[in-house]
């Protein structure tokens, strides 16, 4: 069994709470983390742009990226990385179990949890 | 006997295109066109394209009727070619009439090739060639039927297209093992599976026929191994065959096709074959672009004019297969290759490159960079770095094209020529260089690479045309022709036709706005194509919270407005109430969860202070009040705002109505205004008072308010549907010309058509704010906290799907 199974699953949703295209935001411990649902699956990162703290649950999705909604800063959705000018945004993985909605619980997620 | 002019047997595509090689020749020249069809000349190639429209075989008509009577085109249809007396010159009619022409064109084109496979004269077995092949289609359809096409190369798949859009389900039986294996590779012929199967065509390969089962009527194919598939309706459509008999009876050489010269001449002297029906150096071309440049020789020779001649053509063709766009020229494989691919697009791009030399590319789902690869591989240009120069195809400017490149594929017009208009011609703008090397004026699709030469041959720097999706390089022009021609509704129908949007996203909300001016407010509404601020109807502030202002009419507000706003800025704990420069109360600070009930509390329809929408129109108290009035200036701001109210526009567009010149609305400045003068009112448009500041320019001086509200509505329609996205009135004006703007606007009978179109649109306007009670996703304005977050802890089964192992 994977190290990341060991340290469990975060229920945030089901799959019909969050409209295909767009995205929502969840509060895990003291941190907010963006919730994405896309034609080519889900995913996660921080709700907080890099640069001015946008929210990027708020943004325009493409393909394989997000659009900050105040300055257009883009992020890849995979992995969070910065696509424009700046610093990348933590990516967490999503693991979509029936209709349940789970984020993997990084380390430092799980002591905030 | 008349033994004068010219007589073009076949009135297909060749056909048509040597007629007008010819007439373009000589104006005097008669010509007859013998059509065996009882139409007029339709273009073959679009076939299924009638199929899936439903329209009628006349929108395939290549020319209109009239075409033929204003250049004196004797067309005779309906009428089939008996027998040719070579010698002669004459051609003798079934029903025996006989006639004698000067020269003779074989255009017969070619026909289905029928495999040797027993059963194939079975009723409900059908090629797929003519208009009547479509009807048998759709009655078939009608009854459910199954359908299945023998042949998955470019014609079997034209063919499974056009039954699949009759939503009967599709079996493509293939002799080979891919798809198209005279133009894809296999890893491209594998990027086409996608887009069959969401139509719901299923695939056999390698899959021969051995015989079409059923009693009289076709129920059925057998395969090899005793396999058995159920059909009620078999399409063959494995190739075609040159019709050459009507040659081959007359003593002319024929092999495959009827043999050519390089001058287009058969081995008669008085007859030449263009097409289908010809063979040149070996070679019998099925796609257009070669037929258009045989009819050109063919026409030369013809007329006797020297010079000319037809050294074969590269083989290549631009199309839609299954809905996605293709590009296939010269060869498909070859000893060196590049490959780009995204099985998402899906794209597939690959040049083949042959001993240092490009031999041939396949461009499919992304087409970029046609034109260059196209004149590379024409000119069997060196290639050092496959896959750099397939990346820099992609981007290729209008700079960077050789002069031989070819830039109009429907007239053959290459960039040398535009230039040269420009330079020897005299000619200015991309309009004068259209009309005059008749580049853009086929399909039009070429229409930005002309305007960015014309720019380029103008300014020296690169003008780039204004890309409503940059990552594609399309114009708002280019997608509009395609949501039109299409049929397209909402924004994900143009994004998987068209890849718009899928890089970057950021030109969603104006492909958003395109599709719902199109369609007139009556598109299917996708929110994730909206800017967070259309999606909740309130404007995004640099703490994520939004603001909200409800729509005052005119700036006109009542005490019991007053308090609603007051009353719900505490409740929901605004953080500042302001009163805005468009004479209105902004609510600062208002978190998006209490959007619907803050909405619910004030009771005031929504301002689209987010919006590229109309805003608000100032208005001064005007004669209702004030010593120095001339004019009403809230009554006509307050029908402005009303008339206008909720639609959408390329920009904001921001109004002003002052009772007189003293002007306190501003409306001088604004995107549109009217001040009231002595006796009439001045109408104007397209002022700015933001980053820089623009007087407007006097549109029209208009005796009554009426006519004021009606003029600039006509204006307003006109910018709503030719303004590229962002930009606004102040730029849209100059871009344009007050000329222009005024003769259209100004113009009665295209008013009348701008002021209808406003209306249709303006009947499907809804208050946004009224989502509060029916929102179009239950967690329009919530996130997840409130949702079902629960700890699921340890996990004690094994990993989830889709887990990494």
């Amino acid at each position: 069994m994977s190290v990341a199974l060991e340290k469990g699953l975060l229920r945030v949703c089901a799959t019909a709470d969050v409209p295909l295209g767009e995205g929502r935001p969840v509060t895990v411990g003291d941190r907010r983390v963006a919730v994405f649902h896309t034609e080519s699956g889900w995913y996660a990162l921080d709700d907080s742009c890099p640069h001015r703290g946008g929210p990027l649950s708020d943004g325009i999705l493409a393909d394989r990226c997000v659009a900050c909604p105040l300055h257009d800063r883009r992020f890849g959705l995979a992995d969070g990385a910065a696509l424009t000018d700046g610093a990348a945004v933590a990516a967490h993985r999503v693991i979509v179990r029936g209709e349940g909605v789970h984020l993997e619980i990084a380390e430092e997620l799980e002591q905030a949890a | 006997m008349d033994a004068q002019g010219i007589a073009i047997v076949g009135g297909g595509i060749a056909g048509q295109a040597l007629c007008e090689a010819l007439r373009e020749r000589d104006p005097d020249l008669a010509i007859t066109l013998i059509c065996g069809e009882s139409c007029l000349p339709y273009d073959r190639v679009r076939l299924s394209e009638i199929l899936v429209s439903g329209e009628e075989p006349s929108a395939l008509q290549l020319r209109p009727d009239e075409w033929y009577a204003d250049r004196r085109v004797e067309v005779l249809t309906g009428r089939t070619v008996a027998a040719l007396d070579a010698e002669s010159a004459a051609l003798t009619f079934a029903g025996g009439e006989r006639r004698s022409f000067s020269k003779v064109a074989l255009c017969t084109g070619s026909r289905p090739l029928m495999p040797p496979i027993p059963g194939l004269d079975k009723e409900g077995v059908i090629p797929f060639r003519g208009p009547e092949d479509c009807e048998t289609i759709r009655a078939a359809a009608a009854d459910g039927a199954r359908v299945a096409v023998i042949g998955g190369g470019l014609l079997g798949l034209e063919a499974a297209y056009g039954v699949a859009s009759q939503g009967c389900p599709v079996t493509v039986v293939h002799l080979m093992d891919r798809l198209m294996e005279r133009q894809l590779d296999s890893g491209a012929a594998a990027m086409l599976q996608p887009a069959m199967e969401a139509l719901g065509v299923t695939v056999l390969l390698e899959h021969g026929t051995e015989e079409v089962t059923g009693n009289g009527r076709a129920t059925g194919l057998r395969f090899a191994g005793d396999v058995q598939l159920d059909s009620d309706l078999v399409v063959v459509s494995v190739g075609i065959a040159a019709n050459t008999s009507l040659a081959t009876d007359a003593g002319l050489e024929t092999a495959r096709g009827v043999l050519v010269d390089d001058l287009m001449r058969t081995s008669a002297e008085r007859v030449v074959a263009v097409g289908e029906c010809a063979e040149h150096r070996g070679v019998v071309y099925g796609l257009v672009a070669p037929i258009f440049e045989q009819a050109k020789v063919a026409a030369d020779t013809l007329l006797g004019v020297p010079g000319s001649a037809y050294e074969g053509s590269l083989q290549w063709a631009k199309l839609k297969v299954m809905g996605v766009d293709l590009v296939s020229i010269g060869r498909a494989e070859g000893s060196q290759e590049a490959v780009t691919a995204d099985a998402g697009r899906p794209s597939y791009r690959k040049l083949v490159v042959e001993d240092g030399r490009a031999a041939g590319a396949i461009l499919l789902g992304d087409t970029r960079g046609t034109e260059a690869l196209l004149d590379a591989i024409r000119s069997a240009g060196e290639v050092s770095d496959p896959l750099e120069r397939l990346a820099e195809a992609a981007t290729a400017t209008a700079a960077e094209l050789p002069e031989s490149a070819q830039v109009c594929d429907c007239n053959g017009v290459c960039k040398g020529e535009l230039v040269e208009a420009m330079r020897e011609g005299g000619c200015g703008s991309a309009r004068e260089v259209m009309a005059v090397t008749r580049a853009g004026t086929g399909c039009g699709s070429c229409k930005p690479m002309v305007k960015e030469i014309v720019a380029l041959e103008n300014g020296g720097a690169a003008e780039e045309p204004a890309f409503l999706c940059p990552c594609m390089r399309q114009t708002r022009e280019q997608l509009a022709l395609q949501i039109r021609a299409d049929g397209h509704e909402a924004v994900s129908d143009v994004t998987a036709a068209c890849g718009t949007g899928r890089d970057c996203g950021l030109c969603k909300p104006a492909l958003a706005y395109l599709v719902s001016e199109i369609r007139e407010n009556r598109h299917r509404e996708e929110r994730s194509a909206r800017f967070i601020n259309d999606r909740v109807h309130a404007n995004i502030q640099n703490d994520g919270t939004f603001s909200v202002v409800p729509r005052m009419y005119g700036g006109v507000t009542t005490p019991d407005q007053l308090r609603r706003i007051a009353d719900a800025a505490e409740k929901y704990g605004a953080r500042m109430v302001k009163v805005t420069g468009g004479q209105r109360i902004d609510l600062l600070g208002i978190r998006k969860a209490d959007l619907p009930e803050v909405w619910r509390d004030i009771g005031m329809p929504s301002g689209h202070a987010y919006a590229k929408a109309v805003r608000t129109v100032k208005t001064c108290v005007g004669t209702d009040f004030c010593r120095f009035g001339l004019g009403d200036a809230i009554d006509l701001g307050v029908q402005m705002e009303r008339e206008w109210e909720g639609l959408h526009t390329p920009a904001k567009v921001k109004s002003g109505v002052s009772g007189c010149p003293r002007n306190c609305a501003e409306a001088t400045v604004k995107d549109i205004g009217a001040v009231a003068v002595e006796g009439a009112w001045q109408l104007r448009v397209g002022g700015a008072a933001g980053g820089s500041v623009r007087e407007a320019d006097v549109l029209a001086t208009l005796d009554d308010a009426g006519e004021v509200l009606r003029v600039a509505t006509i204006l307003l329609q006109y910018y709503r549907e030719h303004g590229d996205y962002k930009e606004r009135l102040y730029d849209f004006v100059p871009r344009i010309g007050l000329d222009q703007i005024r003769a259209i606007v100004l113009d009665p009978e295209q008013g009348a058509a701008l002021l209808e179109r406003f209306r249709i649109a303006k009947a499907a306007v809804t208050d946004p704010w009224l989502e509060r009670d029916e929102p179009y996703h239950p967690r329009q304005f919530d996130g997840l906290d409130e949702a079902t977050a629960e700890r699921e802890l340890p996990m004690l089964v094994g990993p989830p799907e889709g887990a990494a192992r």
